[in-house]
């Protein structure tokens, strides 16, 4: 299943801006020009100060809304509503508190029609490897918040997406469980063949796991510096006392920086979008 | 799960529920508080277990039950749709919310008369007022429930590319759940009261109007083998549908 | 001010129902907007009507003392200790939901016809509901007020007045917007049966009656009333700023 990032392009946006109608009848400009390419396979990850629209570009590429100008391609194809083979993972918990996590996991291939036996062979290949099989008949409540996190993964993952977008998937988790729920994300990664696109707040998170990372500026949200990380297919957290790492963050710091000041001082109510 | 019958905190209310019952038994019996006015719990039990063998107010309290779930039934599912709507015409919704807000308020048992007028001295009338009475907790309840949904649900419900009816029927309905149960519960909770003080105040039939019968006739036995009657079941259906609240509140917390 | 147009529109869309089921149900039922008006103004030109309404006023207000200093002092009291309240809550909800008409021979038999029975009448709707509210908003105070109140040095005098007044006060206000429309429920319903005096007395003897016009205008009177009273709690509860 493996294949390595190959040149051709996944996702594909041209000129993409969003604008906003407040409550005032004023427009907000939130976010662009954007233009980005995503290559098949390629992790990709994305900072930028809070408020800059990371999620509202995320929510383009997912097709839960449409760019104010420009067009997003996926496969080649332009996105109109929720394409097909893209999954997402949001920060917010978005396990179904009254399923199991097996039913939980399961509820996407139930819906598309997935017969029983097939049901249950991906669903326990998912548990399994999110490291949920001893929490299949529990339910959510009886679970942790990174556990939480697992569940939607795995609920997302046994689809078998073709590009995996995630929200700031680990925002509200501990260090140490981030770091951890990195690697396993790095795992499914690598296993799965999907190309991701990874919202962050946290710099050693996208340093660490993407090949890519794309910088923000405040809002209205460009990317403004691309770095490559250049990091093996196989990595772990362990990478994080690498020289190299420190370099990536620093320029990532050095970068994001100026843009959070701005966001800081420029912030006006309603800014955090 | 606990495998405890009772928690710390459950064998004190346990003491402290038979130790009162005591005390009052013993105040009874010395003669502190005259028999004329109060009844020993002993021989409040001793005439709910006489009323309930020779079964001679059977049709009262079928009456009665009839009444309170017709009423908690009609409140539960029209209250549930007038909810609905109320959510989904945000205009509508600004514009009521301050009659929701301030209807407890209303003595809704004065207008009790009316429906007597309206409907003669019946079952209709009684249910009529307690529909009334448990009616708004039901569409409180549902508004809650419905506003509470995550928003990030309804983003997943997207992502699955779900219809606004499959998504109702998969993804509302069971999410806002445990508020609707809260609301069937205050639903029954106010039909009891609502039913049993109709009764009471004025009708022919029901426990009420046979604890009012009771005690314009100086028949003290049968008036507190009755009371006892209600207080255990009213205090047993509110403990059960309480403790099925609770385990579906806990299900949902995040 | 959208908010007060839209308060209109309620009452006047009230009024429109209110007419619609007149003609639908007619003048043995019901009595039209503006009938039940004239007569309620007739109504409040009497000394009779005035008699009653005192005696009501007189009873409620005994009641309320009684049901908001003796259901804070008890909820104080229940929620200061952690073990008390969580011993306390279920007996005292259960009590809530009790019909509490039922007993009201009990306080018949045991305070006679008259004012003492419609005050302890009205108290026992009025007194669990505060109790509960203030007992909970003692018990929730969160353990890092305690702390810093501890690091500061302050004597329990000040933590009573500083911390934990400031911190329940909000959900006291909620309990005795509670407790005030029930103990009034509670005095109407006992002036139904046992009381030869006061604004439910007025209600039931009409009812004897079919004096629908006088049951109209006493109760659209009374709902006036606890509405009134309750905006102004809802408006006070605004006002603290939390």
């Amino acid at each position: 299943m493996t294949e390595p990032a190959g040149n051709d392009v996944h996702v594909r946006l041209t000129g993409v801006t969003r604008a906003f109608e407040l409550s005032s009848g004023a427009k907000l400009h939130a976010l662009g020009p954007i233009d980005l390419d995503i290559r098949r396979g390629e992790f990709f990850g994305v900072v930028g100060p809070s408020g800059c629209g990371k999620s509202t570009l995320l929510d383009i590429l997912a097709g839960l809304s449409s760019p104010t100008q420009g067009t997003v391609l996926f496969e080649g194809k332009p996105i109109n509503g929720v394409p097909d083979g893209v999954g997402v993972v949001f920060q917010e918990d978005a396990s179904f508190s009254w399923l199991s996590v097996h039913d939980n996991v399961a509820f996407g291939l139930r819906r598309n029609g997935v017969d029983a036996a097939e049901v249950s062979r991906r669903v326990d290949y998912a548990i399994g490897f999110m490291g949920l099989r001893d929490f299949a008949n529990a339910y959510p409540a009886q679970l942790s918040g990174g556990m939480r996190q697992r569940v939607c993964i795995a609920r997302t993952l046994v689809l078998q997406p073709r590009l995996i977008l995630l929200d700031e998937p680990f925002g509200a988790l501990d260090q140490q469980t981030r770091l951890l729920m990195g690697e396993e994300l790095l795992r499914l990664w690598r296993e799965t063949g999907a190309t991701v696109m990874l919202i962050t707040h946290a710099l050693d998170e996208a340093a660490m796991l993407s090949d890519r990372v794309g910088v923000m500026s405040a809002r209205p949200g460009k990317f403004i510096d691309f770095i490559n990380t250049e990091w093996p297919r196989e990595r772990d957290s362990r990478i994080v006392s690498d020289p190299r790492f420190g370099a990536i963050t620093s320029r990532l710091w050095d970068k994001l920086r100026v843009e959070s000041l701005k966001s800081m001082g420029t912030a006006s109510p309603g800014a955090s979008a | 799960m606990n495998r405890r019958i009772l928690s710390r905190e459950g064998w004190i209310r346990l003491a402290v529920i038979v130790a009162s019952t005591a005390a009052f038994e013993a105040l009874c019996r010395a003669g502190f508080i005259p028999r004329t006015a109060v009844l020993p719990p002993s021989e409040m039990a001793t005439s709910l277990w006489h009323i309930l063998r020779t079964g001679e107010y059977n049709k009262d309290i079928l009456s009665t039950l009839q009444n309170v779930v017709a009423s908690a039934a009609l409140s539960v599912t029209f209250g549930f749709a007038f909810g609905v709507v109320l959510h989904a015409l945000p205009r509508l919704r600004a514009t009521v919310e301050p009659l929701l807000a301030s209807y407890y308020a209303i003595p809704t048992f004065m207008f009790y008369p009316v429906f007597i007028v309206v409907f003669g001295v019946s079952s209709r009338a009684i249910i009529a007022i307690a529909v009334l009475l448990s009616i708004v907790a039901m569409i409180a309840s549902t508004l809650t429930g419905l506003d509470r949904i995550p928003r990030v649900l309804r983003k997943t419900a997207l992502i699955y590319r779900m219809s606004t009816p499959k998504r109702a029927v998969l993804i509302d309905f069971p999410a806002a759940a445990p508020h609707l149960f809260t609301g069937i519960k205050l639903a029954f909770a106010y039909a009891f009261i609502g039913v049993i003080a109709s009764e009471f105040i004025l009708s022919g039939q029901g426990i009420g109007y046979a604890i009012a019968y009771a005690y314009n006739n100086f028949d003290n036995r049968n008036m507190y083998g009755l009371m006892l009657l209600v207080i255990l079941l009213a205090t047993a259906a509110n403990t059960a549908l309480d403790t099925i609240d609770r385990r579906l509140q806990n299900r949902s917390r995040r | 001010m959208k908010r007060t147009g839209d308060s209109l529109l309620l009452i006047l869309g009230i009024l429109v129902l209110w007419q619609v089921l007149y003609w639908l149900a007619g003048d043995i039922a019901l009595t039209s907007p503006t009938g039940t008006a004239e007569h309620l103004w007739k109504l409040l030109g009497t000394a009779r009507f005035w008699g009653h309404a005192a005696e009501t006023a007189r009873a409620f207000a005994f009641a309320v003392a009684i049901s908001l200093v003796g259901g804070v002092a008890l909820g104080v009291l229940l929620g200061l200790n952690r073990t008390s309240g969580v011993v306390s809550e279920p007996i005292l909800i259960a009590l809530y939901s009790l019909p509490k008409v039922t007993l009201y021979p009990l306080v018949l038999l045991c305070f006679g016809l008259g004012m003492s029975a419609k005050v302890a009448f009205g108290a026992m709707h009025g007194l669990i509901p505060v109790t509960i509210f203030t007992m909970k908003a003692i018990m929730q105070i969160k353990p890092v007020f305690w702390r810093t109140a501890h690091v500061m040095r302050l004597t329990p005098r000040q933590m009573a007045f500083t911390i934990a007044l400031p911190a329940v006060l909000p959900e006291v206000i909620v309990g005795a917007r509670l407790g005030f429309s029930l103990t009034l429920l509670g005095v109407l319903i006992g002036e139904m049966f046992a009381s030869q005096r006061g604004l439910g007395f007025m209600i039931m003897s009409a009812m004897g009656l079919g004096d629908m016009a006088t049951i109209m205008a006493v109760a659209v009177f009374l709902s006036v009333f606890a509405i009134a009273a309750n905006a102004l709690l809802m408006w006070l509860d605004r006002a603290i700023p939390r």
